[in-house]
């Protein structure tokens, strides 16, 4: 049995663990619906990352660690935001893995 | 893997790159390796030499060939504190290509002297 | 400070055994196994570029590798030194690094 989360009345595959299988799939309700399933309400700050690790991943085709985006949102949003505290706050499952998912991305490289 | 490592015992690192990318892959997994590797604060270095200079070759599209292009992954590396690139002079010239064309800041090393850079390292790993 | 380098391509179809000697110094070893044993033995066309390299720097052979490509009974160049696994441990741990020309 395949994967997939069913987003405006499309079926979108996704690999086990929940991750788009294309990228070129996402669209804002893909975060809406993954949130959905994770009991998560995103607000203007998850959002603030997710469209992040878009712009990321557009200009160096991969999904950032998690330490380098925390210092890469310190530094767009300022050095209170640059630590682990917040993102977790925003994304308890892990930032890098759980706003990866929300944003379409693959799983980051180096997260096993 | 959301946790940084800390405590060990700092080594020095060099991975040298040696082949086209995209026929096989060598270049995609020694680039994987170096971002995987950096969450460990080890002192990463990166040599090209042979044919290993194309990996950084400006303008590379691998749309039509429907691979990933992670060439620009490269201009990533200074974010994961890998900012010691280097490239043999000689490998770029035999190859009719100059530091114009590659797509990151590198260091150029001449032939004779990629001996001592890698006489500096504790492990060697060659792609 | 030296480094064991591991060529373990046949020099006739892969350029790496040329690609290494071209950057090692003196200090340095090369040990050929594999597929790279092929031009272990004298008469090849690689005699004169692996005599000017043994003038300086230590060559050696796997000698597993020989037996099982049917080139053990043939008579090595001078100046490579044959070893057997155990030798080739050795080698290992005498130098400082180990670069395997993958």
């Amino acid at each position: 049995m395949s994967n997939s989360i069913e987003v405006n009345g499309k079926e979108l595959a996704t690999d086990e663990e929940g991750y788009l299988e294309n990228l070129a799939d996402w669209e804002p309700g893909v975060a809406n619906v993954m949130a959905e399933i994770d009991d998560c309400e995103l607000t203007d700050n998850h959002w603030e990352v997710i469209n992040f690790l878009r712009e990321y991943y557009e200009e160096y085709q991969i999904a950032p660690a998690v330490r380098v985006l925390t210092k890469a949102i310190g530094k767009k949003l300022g050095k209170e935001y640059g630590n682990g505290k917040y993102l977790y706050e925003l994304y308890p499952y892990g930032p890098a893995k759980q706003a990866c998912k929300y944003a379409g991305l693959p799983k980051p490289t180096g997260c096993v | 893997m959301e946790e940084e490592y800390s405590g060990g015992v700092e080594k020095k690192f060099i991975y040298i790159n040696r082949r086209v990318p995209h026929g096989t892959a060598y270049a995609i997994e020694s680039l994987e390796t170096v971002l995987i590797g950096a969450a460990f604060d080890q002192d990463v270095s990166m040599l090209f030499i042979d044919d290993g200079v194309f990996q950084l070759k400006k303008d590379q599209n691998t749309e039509s060939i429907e691979f990933k292009n992670f060439s620009k992954a490269y201009r990533a590396l200074e974010m994961y504190d890998v900012e010691k690139l280097y490239v043999e002079t000689e490998s770029l010239q035999e190859r009719g290509l100059s530091a114009d064309d590659l797509l990151v800041g590198v260091e150029m090393i001449d032939r004779a002297r990629v001996n001592e850079l890698i006489d500096q390292q504790d492990v060697v790993l060659s792609f | 400070m030296s480094t064991l380098n591991i060529i373990n391509k046949s020099p006739f179809e892969k350029r790496t055994l040329d690609q290494c000697l071209s950057r090692i110094s003196k200090d340095d070893a090369v040990i050929l196994i594999e597929d790279a044993v092929v031009v272990a033995m004298s008469g090849t066309s690689y005699d004169s570029q692996l005599k000017t390299a043994t003038a300086d720097k230590k060559l050696y052979v796997l000698t597993p590798d020989l037996e099982a490509r049917g080139l053990a009974d043939r008579s090595l160049l001078d100046g490579l030194t044959a070893v057997d696994y155990k030798g080739f441990v050795a080698l290992v741990t005498e130098h400082d690094r180990v670069h395997s020309w993958l």
